[in-house]
């Protein structure tokens, strides 16, 4: 039985591995490479310490990302929006520390609340769209991407770049060194070699941990996070065991926005610190991908985060030694997602069915028992 | 020589990884007759009608149709042998009209598109031959559940069915559908089609059936012919033993009102008003027995109660406080218990463990919360009590919901209810879909609650039910409370003629 369970559990994150790995080997093949070699070569190079450096940098964000696109998803809210909420809030958080200088302590807990309530309440926006108006999250998160935008850029040109700048790069100003997020460089050090090429581990990755365990405990250790999670499960249901329907999509939209808001922090704090017009674009919508790969469990997103990292920081090397475009990685990433979600609905199946069936025995063995004994209590 | 029979299956045996659903299964079903097949849940009756339309293939045994061998592998081939299956579930697309459904999958083709004249001919003279009403244009989605259930009827005649398997056809139907579909079976079986019909409700079955077999445990227990049979002997005959009956026991109601409305009028979706002016007292230890064909406002008199939907005017009074204001949380934490009338859509996590079920509805409150956390371990222990105490038939409290069967699933969900000790449980339909098993411990639960001192407000399709256990009945109709009966001198059939507004004259009287 528990053998079995574990059967189960490794089933499908095993056959969306092995699927994605052919799947790739064939668009390798296709673009006249051997797949052998690549996967050999993006090994090598992807074990190096500084590239597994770079994959913990990538990895950071997208983890965020899922985390904040996850919190929607528990209760079928699809939260597309990300991708603008971490955009203005790392545009607002990075002006918001330029602007003081505080204890270092609190000066990067006020830019992560910054960044955290800029999210949330742009998010929770389009939660209160969906209470009072009826309008569908996917929708107005949508428009509000558009909106986001459109104000990044506004706000660039005209009150939040940095009025000292000559280059044509708009940014904001530089946030002072209390500000800034520290690296891990030490720490790991202290366990491996020096690292070369001026590369560092961004610190960050602390706070993605902490996130992800505040999630977990919040889902299913908090009566919170139980409305939250049934809800999702089952609405009328929910509703009927007294969760307040309206309260819990703002809850989780303010929830989620909150998440959204730190994404663009390890940047923001640890390598750039400021906002400028290179800042990294895409991570909301990566962040979509990233979840349905770890199936909306934190520790299935952190699987998903560091394997897109991986495939970011490792795959280029394709391009370097000319084997493969670096268009590869998103095939790469794309296939993966894919054979993800095929894999586990599969699963699911399966184990749904076997499940009934462990029952159905189960419970005919305890039937058997009663109609051995025509005479006595039946089904009491 | 006796002509052969439409369906004899002999020594059919089919197993599944543990269990065997049916054993050794004898059915001989005679052309032009009616033959009903009985037994519990789990007695295997399900089984063998998916064998005898393709769906499983048996292990063993032999099926002839018309006296010729057969073995299907598919409902394709069963089809092709005349044979066809109503479901319980209807398969019907709401989005096309009655015609479009009946065609879908055997249009007929002229010159590469569907003849949908040549289609509405024939199903008109499918209606005619057989008297069944029907509105070839009507989309679907604007059917009652009758309706629907004649669409699919219609579906299988289309097909060129002689033999014909009703999946508890009733279960769904309210008493006048059910004898419209009686009234059909009869003008089908007159013009000389099979009809197999699955079912528990066994009025019903010695009304209709010329034939009764009785499956019990996957074995056929007998085949009897229904003028030989008594309801009582039929259902001891199922369940292998004496049958208890939801009889009142002498009990003392009290003076405390636990819950009362006062002229509560509720508008609907469509801001029609589904509840006028509605009156009700419900005291400690009395059961409120609410009568009425479905649709009739019960639904709407619940999510009212509940404050699931807003009241538009009147007074909610729950244990001497106002409740009109409060939210269905507060309302639940101060003692009202909910029995869904569809489990799966408003009584359980079907995709969660048993434990996580178990707290539905209460994990605000001990054994299930700890201030604002879950306590884990305490809704463990809660729940294993509720499955020992209730007989909730499982492997272990972290099975899902959905791998339970429909009595355990309803088991899990009254034992919940009244594990957590409510003042006023609203019960819908609480024993529908269950077997006789279960629903006799269902009954003797209620009772047990009520001699405690709970208020039930007992809301129930099935009129013995409410006969049997309510102390006082109300019948609602069009929204409004009709008539309020005591359940010691009235008849299924008095009641039936309150709910259908026939007998307005007769003992009316607002309560």
């Amino acid at each position: 039985m528990t053998a079995r369970r574990i059967v189960m559990a490794l089933a499908a994150p095993v056959s969306a591995f092995a699927f994605s790995v052919l799947i790739s080997s064939a668009v390798l093949i296709a673009v006249g490479t051997n797949p052998i070699d690549a996967w050999a070569e993006m090994l090598s190079f992807g074990m190096r310490l500084e590239t597994l450096i770079e994959t913990s940098n990538r990895a950071t964000p997208l983890y965020l990302a899922g985390i904040a696109v996850a919190v929607g998803f528990r209760m079928n809210l699809f939260n597309i929006g990300v991708e603008g909420q971490y955009t203005i809030a790392a545009l607002l958080a990075a002006s918001a520390g330029a602007a003081v200088s505080l204890p270092a302590a609190l000066h990067i807990l006020l830019i992560i609340a910054v960044a955290m309530i800029v999210g949330s309440l742009f998010s929770g926006f389009a939660g209160y769209l969906k209470v009072t108006r009826g309008v569908h999250e996917v929708i107005s998160t949508i428009m509000l991407n558009a909106i986001a935008w459109a104000m990044v850029g506004y706000l660039m040109r005209t009150w939040l770049a940095d009025p000292d700048d000559t280059t044509l790069n708009l940014k904001t100003r530089e946030i002072a060194e209390s500000g800034r997020f520290p690296n891990l460089n030490g720490l790991l050090e202290a366990f491996t070699r020096d690292i070369k090429g001026g590369r560092e581990l961004g610190g960050f990755i602390l706070v993605a941990v902490v996130v992800g365990i505040i999630f977990h405990l919040y889902l299913t250790r908090t009566r919170s996070g139980y409305d939250l999670r049934i809800t999702g499960l089952n609405p009328f249901a929910a509703e009927a065991s007294g969760v307040d329907p309206k309260a819990t999509v703002v809850r989780a939209m303010l929830l989620s926005g909150a998440v959204a808001g730190l994404i663009g922090l390890p940047e923001i704090l640890g390598d750039d610190f400021k906002y400028d017009l290179s800042f990294t674009k895409g991570l909301g919508f990566a962040g979509i991908a990233v979840a349905l790969i770890g199936r909306n469990h934190p520790a299935g997103i952190a699987v998903g985060a560091l394997l897109f990292g991986w495939l970011d920081s490792a795959a280029p090397i394709l391009d370097v030694r000319g084997d493969a475009p670096r268009e590869i990685v998103s095939i790469l990433q794309g296939v993966v997602v894919l054979s993800a979600v095929v894999a586990y609905e599969v699963v699911s199946r399966v184990r749904q069915a076997q499940e009934a069936r462990d029952t159905a025995i189960a419970t005919a063995a305890q039937t058997d028992t009663g109609s051995d004994q025509p005479e006595g209590e039946v089904g009491a | 020589m006796l002509p052969a029979p439409a369906v004899e299956l002999t020594g059919i045996t089919k197993r599944f990884p543990g269990v065997v659903a049916n054993d050794d299964v004898h059915i001989r079903v005679a052309e032009g007759e009616i033959h009903a097949v009985v037994g519990e849940n789990g007695a295997g009756k399900s089984t063998l009608m998916k064998i005898l339309y393709g769906m499983l293939v048996p292990d063993e045994g032999q099926m002839t149709v018309d006296g010729d061998e057969v073995s299907f592998s598919s409902p394709g081939e069963a089809i092709d042998r005349g044979i066809g299956m109503v479901h319980q579930h209807f398969m019907l697309a709401d989005n096309l009209t009655v015609l479009e459904n009946v065609i879908l999958g055997a249009e007929p083709v002229k010159r590469g598109a569907i003849d949908l004249e040549a289609a509405r001919t024939s199903l008109e003279e499918l209606g005619a031959a057989y008297g069944l009403d029907i509105h070839p244009d009507d989309m679907v989605e604007t059917l009652e559940v009758g309706e629907r259930q004649r669409v699919e009827i219609i579906k299988v005649l289309y097909r060129g069915a002689k033999i014909l398997i009703l999946d508890e056809p009733t279960a769904v139907l309210v008493p006048q559908e059910v004898e419209e579909l009686f009234r059909n079976l009869r003008e089908l079986k007159v013009q000389g089609h099979t009809i197999i019909f699955i079912d528990h409700k066994l009025t019903e079955v010695l009304e209709i059936a010329d034939t009764i077999t009785v499956l019990r445990a996957g074995r056929t227990v007998t085949t009897v012919d229904a003028g030989d049979v008594t309801a009582q002997e039929l259902a001891e005959l199922m369940i292998g033993g004496d049958l208890p009956s939801p009889s009142t026991a002498t009990h003392q109601i009290d003076d405390h009102v636990t819950l009362s409305l006062a002229g509560v009028s509720v508008t609907d979706d469509d801001e029609r008003e589904a509840l006028s002016d509605i009156d009700l007292t419900l005291h400690r230890g009395e059961i409120l027995g609410v009568a009425g064909v479905e649709g009739n406002g019960q639904g709407e008199l619940i999510e009212a109660i509940l404050g699931l939907r807003p009241t538009a005017g009147g007074s909610l009074t729950f244990n001497g406080e106002d409740i009109s204001d409060w939210s269905v949380r507060r309302r639940r934490e101060s003692g009202i218990g909910y029995v869904p009338e569809d489990r799966h859509r408003r009584g359980l996590l079907l995709d969660a463990p048993l434990w996580e079920n178990a707290m539905l509805g209460h994990q605000t409150v001990e054994p299930f919360a700890r201030g604002s956390l879950i306590d884990r371990s305490g809704a463990r222990d809660a729940t294993e009590a509720i499955v020992s105490q209730f007989d909730v038939r499982t492997p272990g409290i972290d099975t899902t919901a959905r791998a339970l069967s429909g009595g355990n699933q309803q088991k899990l969900v009254i034992g919940r209810e009244i594990a957590a000790d409510p003042l006023l449980l609203i019960a819908a339909h609480p024993t529908r879909g269950i077997d006789v098993g279960a629903q006799a411990a269902v009954w003797e639960e209620l009772r047990r609650v009520r001699a405690e001192g709970l208020s039930l407000l007992l809301v129930s399709a099935d009129l013995h039910e409410l006969i049997g256990l309510a102390d006082r009945l109300v019948v609602m109709l069009g929204g409004r409370i009709v008539a309020e009966l005591d359940p010691a001198e009235t008849t299924p059939r008095l009641l039936g003629s309150h709910m259908t507004g026939a007998d307005a004259t007769n003992g009316e009287s607002s309560s």
